[in-house]
């Protein structure tokens, strides 16, 4: 009964969301203000009915109703609860349900919080937003239906997939998906400032705190996915170039630049048509990451069950939705009025640089992603493009850019003036060079690579300092007078920057002195890595909810002195008859300590691998830096004014 | 000409329709090789597990074996290793590995961690030399070689339990016959 539940209120759903995807935009190119009117109600009700899909299918994971396919292919008697809950979005057809979702939180809360915006805008951003959702729901009533019965009913799961029963599920995929998701928000309001044909300052104003939030999350996602494999996979790895994590980069990159982009066209009304372009292009690459993992045209370690009739459906929405809106882009792009000029160097130039940089990484990573499917296509063979060629073509890319982020900031809009910029940055150039040329020399090792990427962190930092001591000296003001005179908005940025550096500095130093050993240990054996000792206990047996495992025992030292265990396991899911590594790990602030269990080789003795990652964590820590950096933007005070305001107005 | 330029994003992803139309008709796994019906390319590469020792095509005549391309740094080697164990454990034919592009330590310890080694041995193509003999696009790539030394099939990606089963085994059956 409760499936069909939420099947029923996902077709009411659909019903509903063609309401608000026609109604609100043929209202707004009409003149019907009631026609306009429906698109809160129905933007609303469609919350309402999803919410209650989606609550329907966590219900019948949480009661183990083996009865609905989806269920009993995803769960099992034996799974924990949390991992059922989250074994609905294990699947095609569930995270397809999380999706739309999502997108309706998001749409909820456009229809909350743009009371600011012109009535016909509202309309036509909700409208737009229905649009999207006709398609994904008409997809999952036809090609994917998560509530499908299965009659006779399975005595039991199949289990979810080993791999993805981790704490990371629970969290991962929804922040990925609100961040994709979170992109129609800017798409939207593109599409909507087209349609209307008034592409001013105000619409990039409007856009930019949803832009930042979706980038936030989307940023937040992606390290979690990162983090996850990290520890989860075993092999000590935390990025792979995997055609569904390029899916999720290629969006972050776009949006990032759409981030810069929205900037300058509230500040200066210039780069209009480029940042509507931006604005379409992020969520296309979120639309076609999702055609990506579940067409089949790819092979990934995350591939979803692979169908052609689904492909074909997503391919045909993709043709619509994007075609449909760079279309409109085309048509009506060359009515936008060109906003303040400026010179070649100015700070409008170098954000236009950077995000030339950042739309070409993106691009090469979507042409070393779907290089494969070309070829194949022509008929010029088959091919697997690997780190390699990402390492390769992306360094390049991302140096210049990472080095213009150290001038932007102190570059004056309209005009800058090169030796001002110099005289500014040249002590900055200095010591970041000089760390560069020394601390690898002082570590012991010096490569290129080590030299470059700790030039381009500590370029980061010391670029950043004399930024802040600037604005600081400009003031003019006491100091509590000028650290106030500082906008949130603009630390945001600020934070943000500086998690780059500590993210490049993270990569740099894993890269550059990472060490590792595999060791055949027996009981009571030590072994020695990067200054420390593991000394190996032997194994014991450990009995989880479903697995079984074989457990490693490791004891950590450095100079006699213990200060942590290592507990790598090696489990059997007992269901899929599946094993599963889980590291040991040991993280600290300066390296983790990472060990992964192997064979077991006779005599008591087993294969061990260890790991020594010196300063890993500070990859994820500079993504978490460059999270709160947008979070602190959105914070910024002209937001929350603006909240007053609209709340005076209401009241 | 402003205009022009405004049509070159949806041209770009029309262009990428028709590619990602055609991709769905095609099986990214199964792959035709010019390579089929010819002589398997001569090698002479050291082993693996020990470099003193070399292992060659040459020496793998009068049998019927298995040459699976494989490296520590693909990711969809680790999905067919499984299979490829299995395969070895049931003793049916020899599979000679060849470790693509890789270094030493990685693939050795690529191996521990995927749960065994299913080769008779592996060699080592660190240049990737013997790879443009054999014209491998991709890894992990797996031939079969007939004892005549003549590649007989070639798969491209990685081999799964229905592969096995549907293709591979019955053209081993076949050619141990022969």
């Amino acid at each position: 009964m409760i499936p069909e539940i939420g099947h029923f209120s996902l077709v009411l759903a659909l019903l509903v969301a063609i309401v608000q995807g026609v109604f609100p935009i043929a209202g707004a190119a009409l003149g019907k203000p009631a026609w306009i009117a429906l698109a809160k109600p129905s933007a609303r009700l469609q919350f309402v009915l999803v919410a209650l899909a989606i609550f329907c299918l966590a219900y019948t994971f949480a009661v183990k109703d083996y009865s609905v396919l989806y269920v009993a292919s995803n769960s099992n008697s034996r799974l924990p609860l949390h991992y059922r809950v989250a074994a609905l979005w294990g699947g095609h057809e569930g995270s397809l349900l999380l999706w739309v979702f999502i997108l309706n939180i998001w749409t909820l809360a456009v229809s909350f919080f743009s009371k600011q915006l012109p009535q016909l805008t509202q309309a036509r951003i909700l409208g737009v937003m229905g649009l999207i959702s006709i398609g994904f729901l008409l997809f999952m009533l036809t090609v994917s239906n998560p509530f499908e019965r299965l009659i006779p009913a399975a005595l039991d799961g199949r289990d979810l997939n080993p791999l993805l029963q981790d704490p990371g599920m629970v969290f991962h995929p929804p922040m990925l998906y609100m961040g994709y998701v979170g992109f129609s928000v800017a798409f939207a309001f593109a599409i909507a400032a087209l349609l209307g044909g008034e592409l001013d300052a105000a619409w990039a104003r409007w856009s930019r705190p949803w832009t930042t939030l979706a980038w936030i999350f989307l940023t937040v996602g992606i390290m979690a996915g990162s983090n996850w494999a990290y520890y989860e996979l075993g092999w000590g790895g935390w990025w792979f170039w995997d055609a569904v994590e390029n899916a999720s980069f290629m969006p972050w990159l776009v949006g990032t630049a759409l981030i810069h982009s929205l900037a300058v066209t509230e500040k200066r009304g210039s780069f209009k048509a480029w940042t509507v372009l931006l604005a379409i292009t992020a969520f296309s690459l979120s639309l076609l990451g999702t055609f990506l993992v579940r067409s089949g045209v790819l092979t990934s370690v995350h591939a979803f069950a692979t169908d052609p009739e689904r492909g074909l459906f997503i391919l045909a929405f993709l043709v619509i939705v994007i075609g449909g809106s760079l279309g409109l882009f085309a048509w009506r792009a060359t009515s936008v009025g060109k906003g303040g000029s400026f010179s070649a160097l100015s700070r409008e130039s170098l954000l236009l640089s950077n995000n030339v940089l950042l739309v070409v990484a993106a691009a090469s990573v979507m042409l070393g992603t779907l290089y494969p499917l070309f070829l194949d296509t022509l008929n010029l063979g088959k091919i697997s493009v690997g780190p390699p060629y990402f390492d390769t073509v992306f360094a390049p890319l991302m140096a210049p850019a990472v080095f213009l982020m150290g001038i932007g900031p102190l570059a004056r809009w309209k005009k800058a003036e090169l030796p001002e910029l110099v005289v500014r940055l040249r002590w900055a150039f200095a010591v970041s060079l000089a760390t560069a040329i020394c601390l690898p020399l002082l570590l012991g090792r010096w490569t290129p690579m080590v030299g470059l990427g700790l030039f381009l962190a500590f370029w980061v930092f010391a670029a950043s300092v004399q930024t802040l001591w600037l604005r600081l000296k400009l003031a003019g003001l006491p100091l509590t007078g000028r650290l106030r005179s500082l906008t949130r908005s603009w630390w945001g940025m600020w934070l943000a920057h500086v998690g780059i550096g500590v993210f490049i500095l993270g990569v740099t130093i894993v890269k550059g002195f990472e060490t590792e050993t595999a060791v055949r240990m027996h009981p009571g054996d030590v072994a020695h890595l990067s200054g420390y000792d593991f000394v190996f206990d032997g194994v014991s047996e450990v009995q989880g909810p479903n697995y079984t495992a074989t457990q490693g025992n490791l004891r950590v030292s450095r100079n006699q002195r213990e200060f942590a265990s290592l507990h790598p396991q090696k489990r059997l899911y007992t269901v899929q008859n599946m094993p599963m590594t889980e590291a040991g790990i040991a993280a600290g602030l300066w390296s983790d300590k990472y060990a992964s269990l192997g064979e077991a080789l006779g005599d008591g003795s087993w294969s061990v691998r260890i790991y020594y990652k010196p300063m890993v964590n500070w990859i994820w820590g500079g993504c978490l830096l460059m999270a709160a950096g947008g979070a602190l933007a959105l914070s910024d005070r002209r937001y929350r004014i603006k909240r007053k305001q609209e709340a005076a107005a209401t009241a | 000409m402003k205009r022009l330029f405004i049509l070159v994003p949806l041209a770009a992803f029309l262009i990428l329709v028709g590619f990602l139309a055609a991709g769905l008709r095609h099986d990214p796994h199964e792959v035709p090789s010019p390579l089929v019906g010819k002589p398997a390319p001569a090698f002479n590469l050291p082993r693996l597990d020990d470099p003193q020792l070399t292992l060659s095509a040459a020496g793998m005549r009068g049998q019927v074996w298995l040459f699976n391309v494989w490296a520590s740094w693909c990711a969809p080697c680790r999905e067919e290793h499984p299979v490829l164990l299995k395969l070895a454990a049931s003793r049916i034919v020899p599979i000679v590995g060849m470790n693509y592009k890789d270094q030493r330590d990685k693939a050795l310890a690529w191996l521990e961690q995927g749960g065994g080694d299913p080769y008779l041995a592996s060699v080592s193509d660190v240049a990737g030399r013997t790879g443009i003999d054999y014209g491998v696009y991709g890894v992990p790539e797996t031939y079969v070689v007939d004892k005549a030394g003549t590649i007989r099939y070639k798969q491209i990606g990685p081999l799964t339990e229905q592969i096995l089963v549907e293709k591979l085994l019955p053209l081993i059956m076949e050619l141990k016959a022969e």
